[in-house]
């Protein structure tokens, strides 16, 4: 294989088109510089290597390096030195992304598969249809055919299990005769991952109707899943269908040295290689304009969600409207009149691009932030469980605690890492708010490090890493990953003022009151042991009053000790509650307005 | 990003405007390229295929599924009428029969071996797309619609509910500080589109409705008038397809807010004149923005831009985001350099001389242009 020395990447995001120049030097391969533009799917541009090339303009501009050529064209490979670059990557989620309808026989079963297995390829689901999914079947049938999906996804039975339902399914959706959302006159691809013995009348329902594609059932029995094979035959339907569809995707195919990768698709990549590579849970969101990407890896197990309607503009009034005026408000240190509140959130949907110009505005924005992210997580954790309807041997414990098959992966005392993205996060003015929102809206418990995206390169970083692992590993802990700090966060309730943990580190003793934030300054870079002693009522994953011997780690913000009790609890009293947000925006060493 | 601002919205009282008119499936269009069309003329039209109902005849007669086809009196491609008997099964040595009768006129096209199931598909539903503006037909898409072009006013709203209508404009208050109040709108004003100033209130948009008035365009209204009048809340900015009898085009936001003053005098010179509006907007891939068109009598040629401006010494903005939110001004500066805000974020700023003096700086994604 040539050497590849300098690696260009975009994502072309449904707003803006980022583009990233990775050069390698002194044998290690760093970011160079950083472009971006507004992203040209819509008119009158309607072709979406007009923002790309703009993008690559700025980053030509600024690492003074000449990677277009007379026509506007990507010089790939290098031509000379200095003139283009080695290899051409890219990432996309503009014109609405990857829009999936899945099917399953039962709800909680095969068509949460089917949905897990969509959402870890990258795709927006805009229905999940199931036998039992308690429509009557002419609301499915108008259901499927409104919605114009990309493509569909059809699952059920085990395999030698149930094949009558299957053919309901499948009966249903010829009924339906869906039509893809772009591309008049063509078929729609659907893909079966369903029992193998249903695949020949499903072929002789659908065949001559659809675009059809088969593949290994990803639940093959009750107790495994196998989504490899459903999530590469979305990733391939999305090159040759969706990309070839939407504006220039065609001319952007022929540019880029290796596939087009939807942008979350790439992000759960990256992730994934984080968490194999230095052997930790992981909790990553990005949250966007539009929607909240949320991925973890918790046990070697991967899991994406998205919540397509929340985000900071185009949906924030969806956050409004799902998490209650009473929720946002919670966050904010000043009094706002409520009818204020609820117009400036519309005006900022109607006019997404705009930004906080004063502290008391980008206040009011990080509140919402807090719910959005709260939100999209509690969603995530509803998906990112173990399989139903799997009969498993159960721990005493377990019988105790009384947990049943379908429980949560996510396990926040055994969660390691916290990446936030998306502009509220690696925007922030200061870094310390980014901590704060995070420390919030996911409520960490033991020891637990945040960290945000820099620049949000995490898409280019993880198609670059089906290509070049080691390069994509490099760029991202040198340039792409912020550690703002460990987090140090009892479980449990504590009465409010007396000692709630005592931390012994680098020689010294510090005390932490129940219901108080305390940040200590700790470079980034710097790792200590930590004695830590929670008092008898909390606990910090080794027992209630458990003393627990850790590493902690510095940041650019510091150790943060957050003695606020978990699950958090705000004053009911509005008066108190603003004064106890002042305290702890003090702690942190932020203005409240 | 070295263009960080919002284009603003088109208020222009003389351009071409191009409208296209799409089927959502494949059908036939009837009108010609130089065909003169008023907005209620149909110009393409094609049947929806109906959806297959299911009858689950191997469980109705008690059969196995491959029993059930066996007792099928019908095959795929039959045209079957409500009533008729589809499936007949004999029991007890042919004493009793059962019948399955169809409930539906339709045509069968699926016989299932696995279940034992019989689908018709019932009949083709039309659907017809009109011309919605006033003007000309100058071109055809195959099979799928056609462009509908006309020189007139056009002025583009920040966000509406509702979706197509026409009617004569009407002007009903005197300046784009009013709020349309329930007491200005009377019998007179149904079927027309009525336009206010700052706001309407909640009382104004259900009288609107119960006249049959087509539309209202005011500068802002109050998020909860607006929620109350639907009935539903608004969560993500996908709209166009509410069930209200007037739609409701906002020119400038929120609250209250005054009409920007070209967007009023623009209007009010409109007055009496047969304008098409629609209140579908999407603020998401695809930006669609609110409308209203008024075909007018051609002066002379502009055709309709599609550059987008760019901001310049001199240029007309509007702040769009507190603590300025709504002043009208004029750029004065546009430092290249990023600069520290309030907030503490460094971005791209301007800086402006508001129309009551004040001097300002803005971040530059927090104005929009104003275009003619």
């Amino acid at each position: 294989m040539v050497e590849i020395n300098t690696i260009l990447a975009t994502d072309c995001g449904s707003t803006t088109t980022k583009a990233i120049l990775i050069e390698k030097k002194d044998g290690e391969y760093r970011l160079v510089v950083r472009g971006e533009a507004p992203t040209t799917v819509e008119a009158p541009f309607d072709d979406v290597t007009v923002g790309v090339v703009n993008a690559v303009r700025e980053v030509e501009e600024l690492a003074g390096r000449r990677i277009l050529d007379e026509t506007g064209r990507i010089i790939v490979p290098t031509a000379s030195e200095g003139v283009g670059v080695d290899m051409y990557l890219s990432t996309s989620s503009a014109g609405g992304g990857l829009q999936m309808t899945v099917a399953g026989v039962v709800r909680a079963m095969s068509a949460e598969s089917a949905e897990r297995a969509a959402l870890g390829a990258g795709a927006i689901i805009i229905d999940v249809i199931a036998v039992d999914d308690g429509r009557k079947d002419f609301e499915k049938v108008r259901r499927i055919r409104d919605l114009r999906p990309d493509m569909i996804l059809v699952s059920g039975g085990t395999d030698g299990g149930t094949v009558k339902h299957l053919v309901e399914l499948s009966e249903m959706l010829l009924s339906a005769d869906p039509k893809p959302r772009l591309g008049v006159g063509l078929r729609l691809p659907v893909i079966y991952a369903g029992n193998k013995d249903a695949r020949q009348p499903v072929t002789e329902i659908l065949g001559d109707r659809v675009d059809l594609r088969i593949v290994d059932n990803l639940r093959p029995t009750l107790d495994r899943e196998n989504l490899g094979p459903a999530r590469e035959a979305i990733h391939e339907l999305f090159l040759q269908h969706v990309m070839q569809q939407a504006p220039g995707y065609a001319k952007l195919s022929d540019w880029v040295s290796s596939g087009i990768m939807s942008t979350p698709n790439a992000v759960g990549q990256i992730i994934q290689t984080v968490a194999q590579q230095m052997k930790i849970n992981v909790l990553a969101a990005d949250i966007g304009g539009a929607t909240t990407d949320v991925f973890s890896v918790f046990g070697g197990v991967y899991n994406r969600t998205v919540s397509a309607n929340l985000g900071m503009s185009y949906s924030i009034c969806n956050v409004l409207a799902e998490a209650g005026i009473s929720n946002i408000s919670r966050w904010i240190p000043f009094e706002v009149d409520e009818a204020a509140l609820r117009n400036s959130l519309r005006n900022k949907m109607v006019r997404p691009t705009t930004i906080p110009q004063t502290i008391r505005e980008l206040r009011i924005e990080q509140a919402v932030s807090r719910e959005a992210l709260r939100l999209a997580f509690e969603h995530h954790k509803t998906l990112a469980r173990s399989l139903k309807g799997v009969q498993s041997q159960r721990t005493i414990g377990e019988i105790m605690e009384q947990m049943e098959t379908g429980h949560t992966l996510v396990d926040m005392l055994s969660l390691d890492m916290i990446v936030g993205s998306g502009g509220v996060l690696s925007h922030a003015p200061r870094r310390a708010e980014a901590a704060y929102m995070m420390l919030d809206a996911y409520q960490p418990e033991g020891v637990t490090m945040l960290a945000v995206d820099s620049i949000f390169m995490m898409p280019q970083l993880g198609v670059l890493s089906t290509i070049l692992p080691e390069a994509a590993s490099q760029v991202f802990e040198r340039d792409c990953l912020i550690k703002l700090g460990s987090v140090i966060a009892p479980v449990g309730k504590a009465r409010e003022g007396e000692p709630a943990c005592t931390l012994v580190i680098r020689g010294e003793t510090i005390t932490v009151p129940y219901g108080e934030v305390k940040l200590i300054p700790m470079e980034e870079g710097e790792s200590h042991e930590a004695i830590v002693r929670p008092s008898r009522k909390l606990d910090l994953g080794a027992g209630k009053g458990t003393e627990l011997v850790t590493q902690v780690e510095g940041g650019v913000v510091g150790l943060v000790i957050d003695c606020r009790g978990r699950p958090l609890e705000l004053p009911n009293d509005a008066r108190a509650r603003m004064s106890r947000l002042r305290d702890w925006y003090a702690a942190f060493g932020l203005e409240v307005e | 990003m070295g263009g960080a601002y919002t284009p603003g919205l088109r208020v222009c009282p003389g351009t071409i405007v191009r409208k296209e008119r799409k089927l959502p499936l494949r059908g036939q269009v009837v009108v010609s390229v130089g065909d003169s069309v008023n907005s209620d003329t149909v110009v393409a039209r094609t049947e929806i295929p109906g959806v297959i109902q299911t009858l689950k005849i191997a469980e109705m007669l008690g059969l196995e599924p491959a029993e059930a086809v066996a007792a099928m009196t019908v095959k795929q491609g039959d045209k079957v009428e409500a009533g008729q008997v589809v499936a007949r099964s004999k029991s007890f040595f042919g004493l009793f029969t059962s019948e399955c009768k169809a409930p539906y006129t339709g045509t069968v096209e699926l016989v299932s071996r696995a279940t034992g199931h019989l689908g018709i598909r019932m009949p083709s539903r039309p659907v017809e797309v009109d011309a919605y503006i006033d003007g000309v037909v100058t071109d055809v898409l195959d099979d799928e619609g056609v462009v509908v072009e006309t020189y007139g006013a056009l002025i583009q709203g920040i966000f509406g509910v509702g979706g197509e209508r026409s009617g004569r404009l009407c002007v009903a208050v005197d300046s784009p500080g009013d709020v349309l109040t329930e007491d200005l709108l009377t019998e007179k004003h149904g079927q027309h589109v009525v336009v206010g100033g700052s706001g309407v209130t909640l009382g104004a948009l259900r009288k609107a409705a119960s006249l049959g008035i087509k539309g209202i365009v005011v500068g802002a209204v109050v998020d909860v008038d607006l929620i109350e009048y639907l009935g539903h809340d608004i969560g993500v900015a996908i709209t166009g397809q509410e069930d209200i009898v007037t739609t409701v085009i906002l020119t400038e936001g929120f609250g209250r807010l005054q009409m920007a003053n070209r967007t009023f005098r623009l209007l009010k010179s409109l007055d009496g004149h047969k304008v098409s509006i629609n209140g579908a907007t999407q603020i998401r891939a695809g930006v669609i923005r609110p409308e209203i068109i008024a075909p007018l009598e051609f002066v002379e040629h502009t055709d309709e831009d599609t550059g987008v401006s760019s901001l310049e010494v001199g240029t007309d903005i509007r702040v769009i985001r507190d603590p300025y939110f709504g002043a009208l001004g004029k750029v004065t500066k546009l430092p290249p350099e990023l600069v520290e805000i309030e907030s503490g974020a460094i971005v791209r700023v301007l800086e402006a001389k508001l129309e009551d003096g004040r001097e300002v700086t803005v971040p530059r994604a927090n104005v929009e242009i104003i275009e003619g």
